[in-house]
């Protein structure tokens, strides 16, 4: 790092036992826009504010997303985050890069930015920390060319993400890769061009332990899941006991339902009773695996703590068949028509959670043409007060 | 019926919309999609309203903002920009 460069503040962030993003940064601050993002950094931290203006109109000709424009309050004192723009890049399903993707990404980065990248964002692009507002077209121009493309932002159909699914990971009840793709291909529009009320994300899990944290992450978490019964290799549980693997402790005492039983060496499972929290597949993996009639659960609503609270998503659909012969036909009508109902009556800057929590459930379903049903709510009514239109219609009947 | 109105056509009122409303408030997609329905009714689709504001972009009439939420807006300066 040179030597003139003096940050007491931002080195107290170097100490402890984990890695410091201010270490990575002084690895790089022989970069004019390096060492000044480190400057202004010392300052804000001496000077107990932020020293960041907002960008809104910042962008590529025809997009409204991929770019947060940024520039410094005090570019006399730090020149070389005058500008200080990122751009998100719309990244493979999956995380799946080759050496000569990255390095191509890199290459375009080192030339046209700051060389800084986050990898990846919360939604799951990758993410490359500044620039200025005349390297942003060649930027996109040498992306495009490599077949790379810009990610969302703004008020759009922000990246979809999935977890690795079936590359890798053999609980997946869908292939969350290529969902993730025809979703992305398909709303191109939707993704470039801000048309919604507020941001709407989409993430894709292969099975319930949700990789991609889509509950809490995303406005739409596309959940892996089966009908039937969990498929139980007997001759492996066996050999789980003959080595002594504490299946009592570990595996039936921990099941929410409590219905796990394990006679001699046959495990036995009430499926009727089971919640699919993947537990014992996780803890058993040699024995257990999902069921064979598989497709997705669909929760909507899930968000950080931006405008209002933080929400956690609520199943709208319990099963839902994931055909990708025919292109994903049930995922893509839902999707749309939930879409259509939000955007006729949603406010501005309202997400899809805060939206069903104001017009409730029940609105809400009938709006998207979705049936109530028991899974859709966590415990049964308790509150004599509040009545339902059928039983009206029983006492005139 | 929809497609009965050129999709220049509406794009020209959707800019005039925005160029009427610049300087006192930021309009949304949805916003210019209601002013030409709220014209037009059946004679448009939504459809048609989508490739009207691509067409309102991509010739450089308006472009996106962002500010909390998306806007279209007229082609500025903001302020916050530094040269």
């Amino acid at each position: 790092m040179s030597d003139e460069l003096k940050t007491p503040l931002l080195d107290e962030l170097e100490k402890g036992p984990w890695p410091s993003f201010i270490t990575d940064l002084k690895s790089m601050a022989d970069r004019p826009m390096v060492k000044d993002l480190l400057g202004q950094l010392e300052k804000s931290y001496r000077d107990k504010r932020g020293y960041w203006k907002h960008g809104g109109l910042v962008g590529i000709m025809g997009y409204g997303g991929g770019v947060i424009g940024r520039y410094s309050a005090i570019p006399e004192d730090f020149p070389g985050v005058s500008h200080f723009h990122t751009v998100r890049v719309n990244q493979p399903s999956g995380w799946f890069y080759t050496s000569e993707a990255l390095n191509e990404i890199m290459d375009i980065w080192d030339e046209h930015g700051s060389g800084l990248t986050n990898m990846h964002g919360s939604t799951g692009d990758m993410v490359l920390l500044g620039t200025t507002t005349q390297e942003l077209e060649p930027i996109f121009r040498e992306l495009t060319a490599k077949d790379w493309d810009l990610g969302g932002s703004g008020s759009d159909l922000r990246t979809p993400s999935c977890c690795i699914g079936p590359a890798r990971c053999e609980n997946a009840c869908y292939d969350t890769l290529a969902l993730t793709y025809n979703i992305t291909h398909k709303y191109q529009d939707e993704l470039h061009r801000p048309m919604f009320n507020y941001k709407y994300k989409i993430k894709m899990s292969g099975c319930p332990n949700d990789c991609t944290a889509a509950m809490a992450r995303s406005d739409m978490a596309i959940i892996g899941i089966w009908k039937d019964d969990i498929q139980i290799d007997q001759s492996a549980i066996a050999e789980y006991v003959d080595a002594g693997f504490n299946i009592q402790e570990y595996v039936i005492e921990k099941c929410p339902t409590k219905c796990i039983t394990l006679e001699g060496k046959e495990l036995k499972i009430d499926d009727s009773d089971c919640v699919k929290c993947v537990h014992c597949i996780n803890v058993l993996p040699k024995a257990l695996s999902p069921g064979k009639e598989r497709g997705a659960a669909i929760a909507l609503g899930g968000k950080a703590p931006i405008v209002d609270g933080a929400l956690f998503a609520t199943l709208i659909v319990p099963f839902i068949e994931i055909d990708e012969e025919n292109g994903f036909e049930e995922v893509h009508d839902l999707l749309e028509r939930i879409w259509e109902f939000w955007d006729e009556h949603g406010m501005n800057r309202e997400r899809i959670g805060e939206f069903i929590e104001r017009v409730t459930l029940k609105t809400f379903l009938e709006g998207i043409g979705v049936e109530p049903m028991p899974q859709q709510i966590t415990q049964p009514r308790d509150n004599p007060y509040i009545f339902y239109e059928e039983y009206f219609e029983e006492e005139t009947e | 019926m929809a497609g009965e109105v050129p999709i220049e056509q509406l794009a020209d009122d959707m800019f005039q919309v925005v160029s009427e409303s610049a300087g006192q408030k930021k309009l949304k997609a949805k916003d210019l999609t209601k002013a030409v329905t709220a014209k037009y009714g059946d004679k448009i689709s939504k459809d048609d309203t989508k490739a009207a504001i691509r067409l309102l972009i991509d010739s450089g009439r308006c472009v996106y903002g962002y500010f909390g939420g998306s806007s279209i807006e007229l082609p500025h300066t903001e302020g916050s920009a530094n040269e």
